[in-house]
């Protein structure tokens, strides 16, 4: 009843929307880097907004259904088969006993989801499912999937109404070059007019240093008004670090709880999924919006998710018309 | 209190800014304003990070928007915490100095050239406030050690420091709360755990909260050790007024 691990893939982990409540005492919030995708795949399924899913990077798993159940794939494209037959994203999907869903390099994108109706059965530590690598904390075993783990189902959900009805369009991830909208501060006011000017106007690129922690990005030098080092506080989801070399640096969801270095500006919540969907050498320009625009984005996003959780709970059209042909169809024979 | 800025870090969470200087004063204007936000249970605030001088707290702007928060926000702040009637948290934390248990011990003595008894006498002498934990789950920034015992962190950091380590490093002391690599100078070790994720409160400290380190010998060690494994040891707390 659940899955088993044949390959791990590159960096494979249970995550959720992560263990928020804890920072005040060190612990890292962790959870998914692409919200967006993971609230599609949970919706795709009528899961709970927050049930914990696979989050794959680069290099997708290799995973082996011991009993049936149904799936949703999302965030960037890595090909996914199952029995070796191409399997739709986007969509759900039903999976045999025996199945096997294979997930290969990321053609676009460079993280992907895969929810699961039967929900995953990974225990709550402090809140949450997610996995905090750092401190060897929640998740399975605290720690990356690799060969031979094995997961068991929570429940046993094999029905969802409306089937046909539940796929939707596909995020792109293709772009080569993202624009990030941005709240400026809290520190801005710590770098010179000059070194606002080169950030809101330079082109960055994705370096490979780029993991769950955080991104560090390559470009020109943005310039302190006197220096970058401020007393440590506390550090959110998108943040913008410039420490004294003068590149900036995203912190993502595995990032410290607290650092030492000015924050420049916040990535808009809405924009996060763009900045973790990127690969090395892939180019970044910032633009600033108010809070209140950013705020705005996000509710519209949040309306645009209800949209599509009405989508699919309405009847499918295929459907309707093979019963309208059939009911035709039924009078001729009468 | 003036000089508060309340600066937006995002669209989901806004920094509360005390202060530009870490003095016990501000963070226990923080901690109080923690209590205070606490105790209002405001729906749409996800989380808090109480530092030295600053506090991030979390929003959900499904919730709460910026006007919103920040006002209820600029409200609390000003409320004035009565200085001098306040009482503080002191939690007791039993330490094992030197031999094996403070491997660098000796260094620490030869640099502020004491011995290592004074070294002791000195270290264990005071309550050190906690201003803000992080780093690691459980990692305590603490304030206040005798500048005669300050020493560098180690030129060659350990790749493995045990857990319950305590150390200076430069003008910090504290303990490690779990297996980590680090450059301090290390000088015992508590058996109590300040990080136990199977325990109910994995976390034994909040920030505002003040620690005393008390030298026990190495029966004791052992005695408090077993008492911990069994899930039945309970840190001493004592209440004080600051």
């Amino acid at each position: 009843m659940g899955i088993r691990v044949l390959k791990g893939g590159m960096l494979t982990t249970v995550q959720d929307l992560g263990r928020t409540g804890y920072q005040s005492q060190g612990f890292s919030v962790a959870g998914v880097m692409d919200v967006r995708s993971f609230k599609i795949a949970n919706l795709l399924l009528d899961n709970p907004e927050n049930e914990a899913v696979l989050e794959f990077t680069l290099i997708g798993p290799t995973l082996e259904f011991t009993s049936a159940t149904i799936i949703a794939i999302t965030g960037g494209d890595f090909q996914p088969t199952i029995n070796g037959d191409p399997a739709p994203m986007y969509t759900a999907i039903y999976v045999n006993k025996g199945d096997i869903l294979k997930f290969g390099s990321a053609r676009t994108g460079s993280r992907g989801y895969v929810a699961f109706s039967s929900y995953l059965e990974i225990p709550v530590v402090m809140g949450s499912r997610c996995t905090n690598m750092k401190s060897s904390l929640g998740g399975f075993k605290g720690r990356k999937l690799q060969a031979g783990d094995y997961m068991n189902f929570r429940i046993k959900r094999r029905y969802l109404p409306f089937f046909l009805s539940r796929r939707l369009e596909l995020d792109e991830f293709d772009q080569m070059d993202v624009e990030l909208r941005v709240v400026m501060g809290p520190q801005d006011d710590m770098f010179s007019k000059q070194g606002i000017d080169t950030f809101l106007n330079s082109e960055y690129t994705v370096t490979s240093e780029f993991d769950r922690m955080g991104c560090r990005l390559e470009g020109p030098f943005i310039a302190p008004k006197e220096k970058s080092d401020i007393i440590s506080d506390g550090i959110a989801f998108g943040a913008i670090q410039v420490p004294s070399h003068g590149k900036p640096i995203v912190l993502l969801s595995d990032r410290q709880t607290t650092g030492g270095y000015a924050k420049i500006a916040t990535v808009a919540s809405v924009d996060i999924p763009k900045l973790v969907q990127r690969k090395t050498d892939h180019k970044i320009r910032f633009r600033a919006i108010s809070v209140q625009e950013a705020q705005r984005l996000y509710l519209e996003e949040i309306k645009e998710l209800d949209d599509m959780r009405r989508k699919i709970h309405q009847p499918c059209r295929e459907v309707l018309e093979c019963r309208l042909v059939a009911k035709r169809l039924r009078t001729l024979f009468e | 209190m003036q000089n508060i800025r309340i600066l937006t870090e995002g669209d989901s969470s806004l920094l509360v800014e005390f202060g530009k200087e870490i003095s016990p004063e501000i963070n226990r204007k923080i901690a109080a304003t923690v209590k205070l936000l606490k105790e209002q249970h405001i729906e749409g605030i996800v989380d808090m990070i109480p530092t030295y001088c600053a506090l991030l707290i979390n929003y959900d702007p499904r919730v709460l928007s910026y006007a919103e928060i920040e006002e209820r926000v600029r409200g609390l702040v000003k409320v004035e915490t009565k200085a001098g009637t306040q009482r503080k948290r002191v939690f007791e934390i039993p330490v094992c100095y030197g031999g094996e248990y403070g491997p660098d011990i000796a260094n620490i003595a030869e640099h502020a050239g004491l011995s290592e008894e004074e070294v002791i006498a000195i270290h264990s002498s005071r309550d050190y406030l906690i201003y803000m934990l992080g780093f690691l789950p459980g990692f305590t920034y603490l304030g206040g050690l005798d500048e005669r015992i300050h020493t560098p962190r180690l030129a060659n950091p350990r790749l493995k420091i045990n857990a319950g380590s305590v150390g200076i490093g430069g003008s910090q002391t504290g303990i490690y709360p779990l297996d980590s690599p680090g450059g301090w100078q290390l000088m015992g070790m508590t058996p109590v755990r300040t990080y136990d994720p199977e325990r109910e409160t994995p976390i034994l400290v909040e920030a505002g909260d003040y620690i005393r380190f008390v030298p026990i010998d190495e029966a004791e060690y052992r005695r408090i050790k077993d008492l911990v494994e069994r899930g039945e040891y309970e840190c001493v707390v004592r209440e004080r007024e600051v």
